[in-house]
């Protein structure tokens, strides 16, 4: 009976692992495939071909798109973390009035429905004349980096010790120098695994991307992907897609995996989704 | 909590005041930027949606009330007819479908979440393993998801279909995407295997707060796992598994770029926000995509409201 139990439990194990890899290793598989033999269903890789990798390189612009979704995902993090860093010290260690109302605003915003603030942003963005380039996309991606890196470092700051502030203010310093010289050192942490949730976030979104820009060298990496095709509007190049997204998301299973306990800690103080 | 009180009172009361002077310069970027990013840009939105705006020349609307949500016009014959939104059936479908999409996404993604939490809150050898397993869904992005999916799904070369006719459990190959029947499915099926991850995560955070002597305590008593689960377990994780079902419901609430590249264009699986977006900008309706995105707003704040409301969630704001 015992071993019977311990059996079942190693096999929803199993199933657990197999259905959350397996997609993504199917996406490898087809990936090295190329002609005819994509249309034959192999559960194991038979053929090692680097074709479709070259391909994307080759369609459209799809080096440029990679360097537009790394640009404009660093920029939007590191104004994130700009202003969050001074905003979060206000919102976790300075009693005032309104603060609690100012922190559920800012969670409200978080919870925006991006479609909500579509045609605004739109206008907005038209009107600024930075539409169809990548300040349009880093402008409107702050709607949701900032105030979940505020929401994240504020939680975070508000669990350091109060004696490590109460010592700086003994010896004088001003609000900024306690930012600066107190708590940046000890938030490095922090910064980082919110810095990355917010990078994917940014790397990640499509309906903004597919809105505020126009032409292939603009594109971020997601809407190129979902336009990638073929010779004829029939014929969908499944090959080149999966290699384009094999390319993509390598990088980012990388990342998460290095910071796998950090990214949890973080996704649990946020409650966000990739 | 006032790291001042450790000061002699004489300079407290200065030295607070010159703490929350400091606090609004801090606070000033981030305000001014959520003003620009969000407030303006929602205000802007709800205001198109009472014009007749066009999206060739943003500036030539009109104020037109309530027209893009209902206007009745009598006809000469004396009968009323109604336009707008609130009589589209096609945005009825469309809020039909969102509704459906959340409320089976959020349930089903709450209770394997809750399984895979589960699994993983047992000691056992390769545990870490596992666990870095299913962040691979969640890191992988959408649209490369609705991408690998698609393929997978594909009628003629996918290998679900190819699986499930060995299987027997089907005898002819299923257009999973594209058949009115099954886009659904195909969805929730795509949306479930990304996001049970994140669910589970947050549910194991639940658990990992519970005190282990209580789960040794009731094995002393012999009570059955199953009645630990629901009678200790399943109420201490409450408070996080509220928590993660509002974020989820309403991310499943706006859902639009899975469906956008994993569907596209069935009536089946069209939601609120790709409704919106297509009058917006592809069909040149952009005060009436403006109107539907208003609505889509609405109703997420009063779930929102509701919600915390009736289930007196703590969202977790300024409990010190």
């Amino acid at each position: 009976m015992k071993i019977l139990k311990k059996l079942a439990f190693y096999l929803l194990v199993l199933v657990i692992v197999v259905l959350s890899v397996f997609p993504f290793y199917y996406a490898i598989v087809t990936s090295f495939k190329t002609g005819t033999s994509l249309f034959e269903v192999d559960y194991w890789p038979k053929s090692f071909s680097l074709v479709n990798y070259y391909a994307v390189f080759q369609q459209g612009e799809f080096p440029r798109n990679i360097l537009n979704s790394v640009f404009i995902a660093s920029m939007t993090v590191f104004l994130a973390l700009l202003m969050a860093v001074t905003a979060s010290y206000a919102l976790a260690r300075v009693n005032f009035r309104g603060r609690s109302l100012m922190l559920m605003t800012i969670l409200a915003v978080s919870m925006f429905p991006q479609i909500a603030v579509l045609s605004g942003l739109f206008e907005m963005i038209r009107f600024i004349g930075i539409y169809n380039t990548p300040w349009a996309l880093i402008l409107s991606y702050t709607i949701f980096t900032l105030p979940f890196t505020v929401w994240v470092l504020t939680t975070f700051m508000r669990d350091l010790p109060i004696e490590i502030e109460e010592a700086a203010i003994v010896d004088g310093a001003t609000p900024w120098q306690i930012i600066t010289k107190v708590f940046l050192p000890l938030m490095w942490p922090a910064l980082v695994t919110t810095g990355l949730l917010a990078f994917i976030g940014a790397w990640n979104e499509f309906l903004f991307a597919l809105t505020f820009t126009s032409s292939n060298e603009t594109r971020t990496v997601p809407v190129a992907i979902s336009l990638l095709s073929g010779a004829t509007q029939y014929e969908t190049p499944w090959g080149i897609i999966m290699a384009a997204s094999v390319l993509v998301t390598v990088p980012i299973i990388i990342l998460v995996l290095i910071f796998q306990r950090k990214i949890v800690a973080g996704l649990t103080a946020g409650g966000v989704k990739g | 909590m006032n790291p001042a009180q450790a000061v002699s009172s004489s300079g407290r009361a200065e030295l607070q005041s010159q703490r929350i002077r400091a606090a609004m310069w801090f606070l000033l970027p981030m305000i001014i930027a959520l003003v620009c990013v969000a407030a303006y840009p929602l205000f802007r939105s709800i205001y198109f949606s009472f014009t007749d705006t066009s999206l060739s020349n943003l500036y030539a609307g009109h104020w037109i009330g309530f027209d893009n949500y209902l206007s009745p016009r009598t006809l000469p014959s004396g009968r009323t007819i109604y336009r707008g939104t609130l009589v589209d059936p096609a945005w009825w479908n469309a809020v039909w479908n969102t509704v459906r999409f959340a409320f089976v996404s959020v349930v089903l993604e709450a209770t394997l979440g809750m399984i895979v939490a589960l699994v993983l809150n047992a000691e056992f050898r390769g545990r870490g393993l596992v666990r870095a397993a299913i962040l691979i869904p969640w890191a992988i992005p959408t649209i490369v998801s609705a991408k690998m999916w698609a393929w997978m799904l594909n009628d003629q070369f996918g290998i679900i279909n190819n699986l499930l006719m060995k299987l027997g459990i089907i005898s002819e190959k299923i257009a999973w995407t594209a058949n009115v029947d099954t886009a659904m499915f195909a969805v929730l099926i795509v949306d479930i295997w990304k996001t049970t991850p994140f669910m589970a995560l947050l549910c194991l955070a639940g658990l990992q707060m519970i005190p282990r002597d209580v789960y040794e305590a009731s094995k002393i008593d012999g009570i059955h796992p199953v009645k630990v689960f629901f009678k200790i377990t399943l109420p201490l994780v409450k408070p996080a598994l509220m928590v993660a079902i509002i974020f989820r419901m309403l991310d499943a609430l706006r859902i639009f770029d899975l469906i956008y590249v994993l569907t596209p264009n069935s009536s089946a699986t069209k939601t609120m926000s790709i409704i919106s977006r297509e009058n917006m900008i592809e069909f040149d309706k952009f005060a009436y995509g403006s109107a539907q995105s208003t609505l889509l707003f609405v109703f997420i704040a009063l779930f929102v409201i509701l919600y915390i409301w009736l289930g007196k969630v703590d969202l977790g704001g300024d409990k010190k």
